[in-house]
């Protein structure tokens, strides 16, 4: 296995160099991500950082976890986001408009009050025994370790997990599932509709449109007994646009009859 | 380097999260926020495991990643409820029992 630690405790060297070249690029893409507009960039920044930690729990001998970190979270879990962000849509930005009056700085303020308590504690923090690094936990192989302690020591924990996958699973079934509170129309509802109406003129059917030897006719009105073209033969948006042809035109002449 | 620039790494990822989950507006941004924080918590795991020579930590981190994934599935599914019923994705929107 790659040890990327090289002097544990103090390190120095290759792990070194990674981290100053990652961490103010991640913290970048973290800032980012609370000043870009659209949804997706955020998503794509937030893919980043995840990317960034992988490789810093890697250069921590997390083997394990660095692949898991890949697989489950910029895999799975930024697809997810994605995906909802596809389907919620994607060019809804965000508004910047402040709702509540003063939050912004608000916010910030209490954001970086939190950020430096958290970070002089780490800082006047002493770890009172010496850093052993993982040297030792990891001779069977990372994974192999991390088994021992989840199949020994955090069995039940580990099932309890189970149990909790399957419950976000069935959970998200659940709430993702939309019940149709009625059926789609269908030709017998339609039929039915016709005859319930007031007026049964038209309960068997509107007429057709006119069926001319020369013409494919459905933009042609068939014509009523009295010779004039039935308005409801033809479709209305046909009638909107101006594409209705006079049937006149296929009519049979008077002169080509007597022949 | 001293190994606790991992966790100063974390501790500003983390506070990054925290600002974003307070003044984003976009539910999915919100979430997105969330799991940043997350990330910088199990970072933080990593590191003390690193610290301690055993691989608790790392153990630790695993499970929060597991709670992570079901929180995103049940989380989105919520969001995507909501975005039913009200056509918006804004956390703002969603205040039905003030009026």
């Amino acid at each position: 296995m790659i040890n990327l630690a090289l002097d544990i405790g103090k390190t120095a060297g290759p792990e070194a160099v990674l981290f100053y070249f990652l961490a103010p690029l991640s913290v970048f893409a973290g800032l980012g991500m609370l000043i870009v507009k659209k949804a997706v960039h955020s998503a794509l920044l937030l893919a980043w950082i995840m990317i960034s930690l992988a490789i810093f729990y890697i250069a921590q001998d997390a083997l394990f976890l660095g692949i898991v970190q890949v697989v489950v979270y910029t895999g799975a879990v930024m697809m997810l986001f994605l995906f909802i962000l596809m389907l919620v849509g994607v060019d809804t930005s965000d508004s910047f408009v402040e709702t509540i009056r003063g939050l912004r700085p608000i916010a910030i303020t209490a954001a970086i009050g939190f950020g430096g308590l958290l970070t002089t504690l780490i800082g006047r923090a002493t770890f009172n025994r010496p850093i052993t690094g993982l040297a030792r936990a990891n001779s069977n192989g990372n994974a192999n370790g991390l088994a021992e302690e989840l199949f020994t020591k955090y069995v039940f924990a580990f099932e309890v997990v189970s149990a909790l996958l399957i419950t976000a699973a069935l959970g998200a079934m659940v709430l993702a599932h939309s019940q149709k509170t009625r059926s789609p129309y269908a030709q017998r509802d339609l039929s039915i509709a016709r005859f319930r109406k007031d007026n049964l003129k038209d309960a068997a059917g509107l007429p057709g449109s006119g069926v001319y030897a020369l013409h494919n006719a459905v933009d042609v009105p068939a014509l009523l007994p009295t010779g004039k073209a039935a308005p409801t033969s033809i479709s209305a948006v046909l009638e909107a646009r101006g594409d209705m042809i006079e049937s006149s035109k296929f009519q049979l002449q008077q002169e080509e009859e007597e022949k | 380097m001293a190994i606790a620039n991992y966790l100063y790494l974390s501790a500003i990822l983390f506070t990054i999260g925290a600002i974003g989950v307070v003044i984003r507006r976009n539910a999915i941004v919100v979430f997105m926020c969330i799991e940043l924080m997350l990330n910088a918590a199990n970072l933080a795991l990593v590191t003390f495991a690193r610290i301690n020579g055993n691989l608790q930590g790392q153990v630790v981190a695993f499970f929060t990643m597991v709670v992570a994934a079901c929180e995103v599935v049940v989380g989105l599914a919520i969001i995507v409820t909501i975005y039913r019923s009200r056509r918006s994705a804004s956390v703002d929107d969603a205040s039905l029992l003030k009026r």
